[in-house]
C-alpha cells in the first residue's frame, strides 16, 4: 500500500500534528541510540491518548502495515529500528504518572514516562523506582518493560521484570489486554513475563503498574584495587559467597579506567589491572556493618588498595567514572560498540583473557566494565563507523565475545535485548526448535506478524547462512567440510 | 548418575513422542501432592520423579539447577549446607513435593512479596516438548534477555505447555537476622500497619493476621532487624514458636485449612478488610486473604473483584472452576499459546483452564 494512502487513513483518526510524514521530520526517528542500524521509517505517528494508539493499531491491523514501537529511543540493539513500509508508533507523548500510591507503593505510569522521573515524582513519599539503567535520564518506562532492563542496583533489587506489577495496552488487532496488576499471582498463565522483554513484538503497553521501594536513606561506596583480573573476579566471588549481596558490585578493568580518568577525575586507582565498585546502601547503621564485612572479605581476596567514600560527594564522584565510561569511549575513538554478553561469574577471569587476544586478532582496543555481580560484561569495541572494514572486524568482535558466552553457559545479552543487532548470535544459543517455540509466542499475540517484524527472531534461512560458518553449542557442524 | 538420568529422560522423551502420535493425554505427575489444585485431572499418569538429582550448585553463583523429579527436602538441603534457601518458601503439601511441581505449580509462601513470588527467581528451564524434543529456555544466569521469557511462562503453567525437566533457581543467603513479633491487631489496623512498615523500610519478610493476632517477621542485618523491632514493637516470640507458625502458614497447615471449604483471595496488599463470611487468615502483608467455610460463597468473587483482585476456591465444590475466570481477550491468548506449544492437548487437558 502506497504511503500516501496509509497516511491518510491515519490522519483520519489522529489529529493533523500527530502524523509525521515529511522526510526530515520521519528523519530523526531513523534509529535508536545504536546507529550503525538506521532505516527511515515510512511514516512516524506520536499518539497523545490511549484512544489514539488503539486507532494507529486498528488502522495499521486493517491496512496490514507494520508497526514499530518506540519510546526515548535509547535502546542499544536496534530493537526500535523502523520499518521502511512501516509506521514508527512513538509513545513519547504518552508520558502522564497517572498515580503514585505511597501506601500500597506502587505508581501507575504512560508508557512515554522517563525513568528518573519515576524516582523523583515518588521521592516526596521517601520512595523510589529501583531498576536505573545508565541512561534512566532519558529512557521511558515503556521501553525498560519491552527490554526488561537492568541497572547497577538489579543484583540486590532486581530487573523491570521483578519491579513491573502489571501493564495494560493492546494487542496489534487493537485488542485490549491486561496482564497481572496490583494483586499478586493472577490466574492463567503468566503473560506479564512474555510481554516484559518481548522487544515490542508481542504488545503495545500503554500504561505500566510499579513498584516503589522505600528509598535507602544511605548508601556507601568500597572501591578496591587488584593487580590482576583473576583475583578481581575471584573477589566478586567471594563477596556473595559471604552471603553479602550488596546494592552494586561494579568492575572495571584497567583499559576502561585509563580512559575515563583523564575527564571523569573519579580518582580510579590507574596502576590496578581492575577495580571493584561495592555498595551498601540501607540505614546507616546496617551500611556500616555491611560496609566492614564487604571490606573484610575483599581485603582477604587479595585487594591492594581499599577505599571507603567518606561523602556523599565522593560516592558520587566514583560513580561518575562508571557511569560515564560509555562517552568516555566515544572520547577515544570515532564510535564504540557495546556488547552486553553475560556468563556464570566463575568464569569472568577467563572471559577477560580471551577478549585480550580477540583484541590483537581483530587489531581493535577493547575496555570492559562489568556489572560483575550478575555476570554481565559490557565490553566496550572501539572502531571507526567511516571504515567499513573497522565496522565489520568490531562486529565479529561482538559476535565471537557472543559466542563464548554461549559456550561458558551464559547469554548473548543480559539487558540490552536482541533486536536485530543480535539475530545472528541467537542462531548460536537457540536450536531451531526453541526458536520455533519463540515464533509460536509471537504468532499466539501477533498471527499477522506486523509488530516489529524481522526483529528478536531470525528466520531458519539467516541462521542457516550464519550457521555455514559457525558453531552450535559448540559443535563446528559438518567438521568435516572444507571451509574458507 | 548422569548415564541413568539420561535413560530416564530418554524414556520420557519415548512416552511423550508415542502419546503425541497416537493423541494420548498425560497427566503428568511429580509427588502428586498437588494433585487438589487446578481444574481437572485427565490423560494417563507419566510419573516424574524418576527423573531427579541435583545437577548443578555453585553457592557462589547463587544458582542450583535440578531436574524436575528432585524432591524439594534434597534441594533445601542443599542450600541450607551453604546457609543459602529458597526465598518464594514455596508450600509443601503433605508428602515431599519435587521442585517440577513446585514450578508448575508457581506457588509461593510469606515472603512473596518481599522477597518475590517462584517466578522471580525461575533463571532457566529445559521443556520436553509435544514432539519429544527438549527445548533450553533461559540458563544459569541472573539477567538474560535473549528470546522471550519463556521460562518464567512455564511457572504456574501447570504442565500444560510441556514438562518442566530441569529447572535453575537464583537463591539468596539466608538473611543474618531474623525475629518474630506478635501484636494484638484488629485485621484492618494490621494491615495498614504492614503496609505503612513497608513503606519506612522496615525489613518485613513476614506479615500475617489471624484470630486477633497480627505477625511480623524481620529479616536482614542484624542493626537493621534490631531498628525494626524497635519501630513496630509488639511481643518477641522465641525462635522455635516463630518457625513454627511460619512453617504452618506457608504449608498451610494451620487449623483453619482442615475445613471443607477454602477460599484463597488476592488483592492489592493494602485493600481494606473483605466482606467475606467465614474464618479470615491474612498473609503477604495484606496481599492474600483466606477465607474458610464462607456462606454463601458465590459472592467470594464478587467481593475479590471490587477489591480489584481474583479469587481461588482452593477446597470445596466449584462449580464454575477452581481458578478466577480470565479476560475473554486472554483466555484466547491462552488457547492460542495452547493450540502451538501443544496441538494435540496432550499435556494435563483442562488442568489450567477449562478446554485447554
Amino acid at each position: 500500500m502506497a504511503e500516501a494512502d496509509i497516511a491518510a487513513a491515519l490522519r483520519a483518526v489522529l489529529p493533523e500534528d500527530c502524523v509525521l510524514s515529511r522526510e526530515e521530520e520521519r528523519r530523526p526517528y531513523e534509529c535508536d541510540a545504536l546507529t550503525v542500524f538506521r532505516q527511515l521509517p515510512g511514516l512516524v505517528v506520536l499518539p497523545r491518548t490511549e484512544q489514539q494508539l488503539r486507532d494507529v493499531l486498528l488502522t495499521c491491523s486493517r491496512l496490514k502495515v507494520p508497526v514499530v514501537a518506540r519510546g526515548a529511543g535509547t535502546g542499544l540493539s536496534g530493537g526500535s529500528m523502523p520499518h521502511a513500509q512501516g509506521v514508527l508508533l512513538s509513545c513519547s507523548r504518552l508520558n502522564r504518572i497517572l498515580e503514585i500510591d505511597p501506601h500500597g507503593r506502587i505508581a501507575r505510569l504512560e508508557p512515554g514516562v522517563p525513568n528518573l522521573r519515576v524516582s523523583e515524582a515518588a521521592a516526596a513519599h521517601g520512595l523510589c523506582y529501583a531498576p536505573d539503567p545508565s541512561s534512566q535520564v532519558a529512557c521511558s518506562i515503556g521501553g525498560n518493560v519491552a527490554e526488561n532492563s537492568g541497572g547497577v542496583h538489579c543484583l540486590k533489587y532486581g530487573l523491570t521484570v521483578h519491579n513491573v506489577l502489571g501493564v495494560r495496552g493492546f494487542t496489534m488487532e487493537g485488542e485490549p489486554i491486561e496482564l497481572g496488576g496490583r494483586a499478586p499471582d493472577g490466574p492463567g498463565l503468566d503473560l506479564l513475563a512474555l510481554a516484559i522483554g518481548s522487544e515490542g513484538l508481542l504488545m503495545i503497553v500503554t500504561e505500566v503498574t510499579v513498584k516503589l521501594i522505600p528509598r535507602p536513606p544511605c548508601a556507601q561506596l568500597v572501591m578496591a584495587s587488584f593487580a590482576d583480573v583473576h583475583s578481581a573476579a575471584n573477589a566478586v566471588a567471594a563477596v556473595i559467597a559471604a552471603g553479602i549481596i550488596p546494592a552494586a558490585l561494579e568492575m572495571m578493568d584497567r583499559k576502561a579506567t585509563a580512559a575515563v580518568e583523564p575527564f571523569a577525575r573519579a580518582g580510579y586507582d590507574l596502576s590496578a589491572a581492575a577495580i571493584l565498585l561495592v555498595e551498601s546502601d540501607g540505614t546507616p547503621e546496617e551500611v556500616s556493618d555491611q560496609i566492614r564485612e564487604i571490606q573484610r572479605v575483599l581485603h582477604s581476596a587479595g585487594a591492594s588498595t581499599l577505599r571507603v567514600s567518606g561523602s556523599e560527594a565522593e560516592r558520587l564522584r566514583w560513580w561518575s567514572g562508571r557511569k560515564n565510561a560509555f562517552p568516555a569511549a566515544g572520547r577515544l575513538s570515532p564510535d564504540y560498540y557495546c556488547m552486553d554478553g553475560t556468563i556464570p561469574r566463575r568464569h569472568v577471569g577467563q572471559v577477560l583473557e580471551a577478549i585480550e587476544r580477540m583484541e590483537t586478532r581483530y587489531a581493535l582496543r577493547c575496555m570492559n566494565v562489568f556489572h560483575a555481580g550478575d555476570g554481565n560484561l559490557h565490553p566496550v569495541i572501539l572502531f571507526d563507523a567511516n571504515d567499513q572494514d573497522s565496522w565489520e572486524r568490531a562486529e565479529r568482535f561482538g559476535a565471537e565475545i557472543l559466542e563464548l558466552c554461549v559456550q561458558l553457559g551464559g547469554t548473548i545479552t543480559g539487558e540490552h535485548g536482541v533486536g536485530v543487532e543480535k539475530l545472528n548470535s541467537m542462531c548460536v544459543q537457540f536450536s531451531p526448535a526453541e526458536r520455533a517455540a519463540f515464533a509460536a509466542v509471537k504468532e499466539s499475540f501477533d498471527p499477522a506478524g506486523l509488530l516489529n517484524p524481522g526483529k528478536v527472531i531470525p528466520t531458519l534461512a539467516r541462521c542457516a547462512e550464519y550457521g555455514k560458518m559457525r558453531v552450535h553449542h559448540g559443535v563446528l557442524a559438518h567438521a568435516d567440510l572444507p571451509r574458507f | 548418575m548422569t548415564a541413568s538420568a539420561d535413560a530416564v529422560l530418554a524414556e520420557l522423551r519415548e512416552r511423550v513422542s508415542a502419546a503425541h502420535r497416537t493423541h494420548q493425554a498425560l497427566r503428568l505427575k511429580g509427588s502428586g501432592t498437588k494433585d487438589f489444585y487446578g481444574e481437572s485431572l485427565t490423560g494417563e499418569v507419566l510419573e516424574l520423579r524418576a527423573h531427579r538429582g541435583i545437577v548443578d550448585y555453585e553457592p557462589s553463583e547463587l544458582v542450583i539447577t535440578a531436574r524436575c523429579g528432585t524432591p524439594l527436602s534434597d534441594i533445601e538441603s542443599a542450600l541450607a549446607a551453604h546457609g543459602q534457601f529458597l526465598a518464594f518458601e514455596p508450600p509443601a503439601f503433605g508428602a515431599d513435593p519435587t521442585i517440577g511441581g513446585v514450578i508448575a505449580a508457581g506457588l509461593s509462601g510469606p515472603r512473596r512479596v518481599y522477597a518475590g513470588a517462584a517466578r522471580d527467581f525461575v533463571l532457566g528451564t529445559r521443556l520436553l516438548s509435544t514432539d519429544g524434543e527438549v527445548l533450553r529456555f533461559g540458563g544459569q544466569v541472573m539477567k538474560n534477555v535473549a528470546g522471550f521469557d519463556v521460562s518464567r511462562l512455564l511457572c504456574g503453567s501447570l504442565g500444560i505447555l510441556g514438562i518442566i525437566t530441569e529447572i535453575s533457581l537464583k537463591v539468596l543467603p539466608r538473611p543474618r537476622a531474623e525475629e518474630t513479633v506478635r501484636l494484638e491487631l484488629p485485621a484492618a489496623v494490621a494491615v495498614e500497619s504492614f503496609n505503612r512498615w513497608s513503606a519506612l523500610g522496615v525489613p518485613i519478610s513476614g506479615g500475617a493476621w489471624w484470630r486477633g493476632g497480627a505477625w511480623v517477621r524481620l529479616s536482614g542485618s542484624p542493626p537493621a532487624v534490631r531498628s525494626g523491632r524497635e519501630r513496630i514493637g509488639g511481643e518477641s516470640i522465641d525462635p522455635a514458636s516463630a518457625q513454627a507458625w511460619w512453617d504452618a502458614l506457608r504449608h498451610c497447615q494451620l487449623p483453619l485449612f482442615a475445613r471443607d471449604v477454602i477460599w484463597r483471595l488476592s488483592v492489592p496488599a493494602a485493600a481494606p478488610p473483605l466482606d467475606v463470611p467465614g474464618e479470615p487468615l491474612i498473609d503477604w502483608g495484606g496481599a492474600l486473604r483466606w477465607y474458610a467455610d464462607p456462606a454463601g460463597d458465590t459472592t467470594v468473587r464478587t467481593v475479590a473483584c471490587a477489591a480489584g483482585g481474583t479469587a481461588l476456591c482452593w477446597r470445596g465444590p466449584a462449580p464454575d472452576g477452581r481458578f478466577h475466570p480470565l479476560q475473554p481477550a486472554l483466555t484466547r491468548l491462552h488457547r492460542r499459546l495452547k493450540e502451538r506449544f501443544d496441538p494435540h492437548g496432550i499435556f494435563n487437558p483442562g488442568r489450567l483452564l477449562a478446554g485447554l
